[in-house]
């Protein structure tokens, strides 16, 4: 086939995809009102208070550093806990001393990784479990009027397990010669926020 | 050479076939859902609606974690469970408010994230039962539009899902991407409790 004839093909190809494409027809599928918005907030939510973004980045810095499997099962704990949290939240079901726990959370978590504590798996999980008690009831139970609860919960879950993966990609570095101290350097950070957000918490 | 000049002209060829597919013109006669009749009704259907698409994929995703043998049970008993449960709906006037996407998505989500060692009589009966309400409420909700075709599409949605994704986790390797998997479980529970939080409330 001649260079000539294989470029009039591809011009054809090309001015038939063109025209086609202007030619579409007008679809009308269901019309839902809310449904993005819900997903978006939802997937937005968990980024709106630096207190939750540190406390989810910890557990992802910790289960990096403690290795296989807390690694993947930190990060498993979190979020079922963090939904019961909401849960107890959405059925009235009181928790003392939420933004408290909040606070400690980031103060115990940043401290563990600082010590660079290893406790057995079924500790590390607990500690990770109890606090997101905390998060779940104060940041699950804000569904703005007229979104879609589900679309919201799965934008609010898949969030948070966005900032665990970021937290386990930054714990990464443990690997490196250097990777040590910086995830120790990150773990004072976090623990100096957590004493920052429990004296505004108590003041 | 000339084999090289073929295949690069083959994806002009399809992508050109597939734009003329965007050519139809107006047609009156009981398309007023998505447009393109009974059976792509049925498609979108289930993958525009996350209360069915969810489960499917996390039936999928447990299938793949208990092997191929549970892959082709699933692949065989819930796109005809489902079927069989849309037959049954769309010959009733109307059900009670159950809900069945909060039910499936933690009892699934939880088995995933669990990676219970369940027999293969039981995986097949939860991909039955789930299979079969799920069909009964989607039988309801298509019973006015595109009823039994649309079942049909959802059938063959549902065959797809599975396929594929069933298959994709029995080739994974890595026992990390098994973890990743039960993670994936997890999400879905962690969603259906917080549907059910919002359910008692009354939010949705």
């Amino acid at each position: 086939m001649s260079t000539f004839s294989r470029r009039a093909g591809t011009l054809a190809s090309v001015l038939t995809i063109f025209f086609s494409l202007g030619w579409a027809q007008v679809t009308w599928a269901h019309i839902e009102g809310g449904q993005a918005a819900g997903f978006i907030t939802g997937l937005q939510h968990p980024w709106s208070g630096i207190d939750h973004v540190l406390a989810m980045i910890a557990v992802g810095l910790w289960g990096a550093q403690l290795g296989n499997p807390a690694i993947w099962l930190l990060p498993i704990a979190f979020p079922m806990m963090m939904a019961l949290g909401a849960m107890m939240g959405l059925l009235g079901i009181p928790v003392p001393g939420v933004e408290i726990g909040i606070a400690l959370s980031a103060i115990v978590l940043g401290t563990m990784i600082l010590a660079e504590v290893r406790p057995k798996l079924a500790v590390a999980m607990a500690v990770v479990g109890v606090f997101a008690i905390f998060h779940g009831h104060a940041h699950g139970t804000e569904l703005p009027l007229g979104q879609s609860g589900l679309l919201y919960s799965m934008g609010f879950v898949i969030a948070t397990g966005c900032l665990h993966a970021l937290g386990i990609a930054l714990g990464l570095v443990n690997g490196l010669p250097a990777g040590k101290l910086v995830l120790r350097g990150a773990g004072s950070f976090i623990a100096a926020m957590g004493v920052f957000f429990l004296w505004r918490t108590l003041t | 050479m000339k084999l090289h000049h073929r295949r690069s002209r083959v994806p002009n060829r399809l992508i050109a076939t597939f734009s003329l597919l965007l050519w139809p013109p107006y047609a009156s006669a009981h398309l007023v859902t998505t447009g393109l009749g009974p059976v792509y009704d049925g498609i979108g259907h289930l993958v525009m609606t996350p209360e069915d698409l969810i489960p499917t994929l996390a039936i999928a995703l447990l299938a793949g974690l208990r092997g191929p043998a549970s892959g082709r049970r699933a692949l065989l008993f819930l796109p005809l469970a489902w079927f069989a449960g849309g037959l049954l709906g769309s010959s009733v006037d109307g059900l009670p408010t159950v809900p069945v996407g909060p039910v499936s998505f933690l009892i699934l989500g939880a088995l995933v994230a669990a990676d219970l060692k369940l027999s293969q009589k039981l995986f097949a009966s939860i991909v039955i039962a789930v299979g079969f309400v799920h069909g009964v409420f989607n039988g309801v909700a298509l019973k006015e539009g595109a009823g039994i075709l649309g079942l049909i599409g959802i059938m063959a949605t549902l065959f797809v899902i599975v396929a594929i994704a069933s298959a994709l986790i029995v080739s994974l390797k890595p026992p990390w991407t098994r973890i990743a998997v039960r993670v994936a479980g997890s999400w879905m529970a962690a969603i259906g409790m917080l549907m059910f939080g919002w359910l008692i409330r009354g939010q949705v």
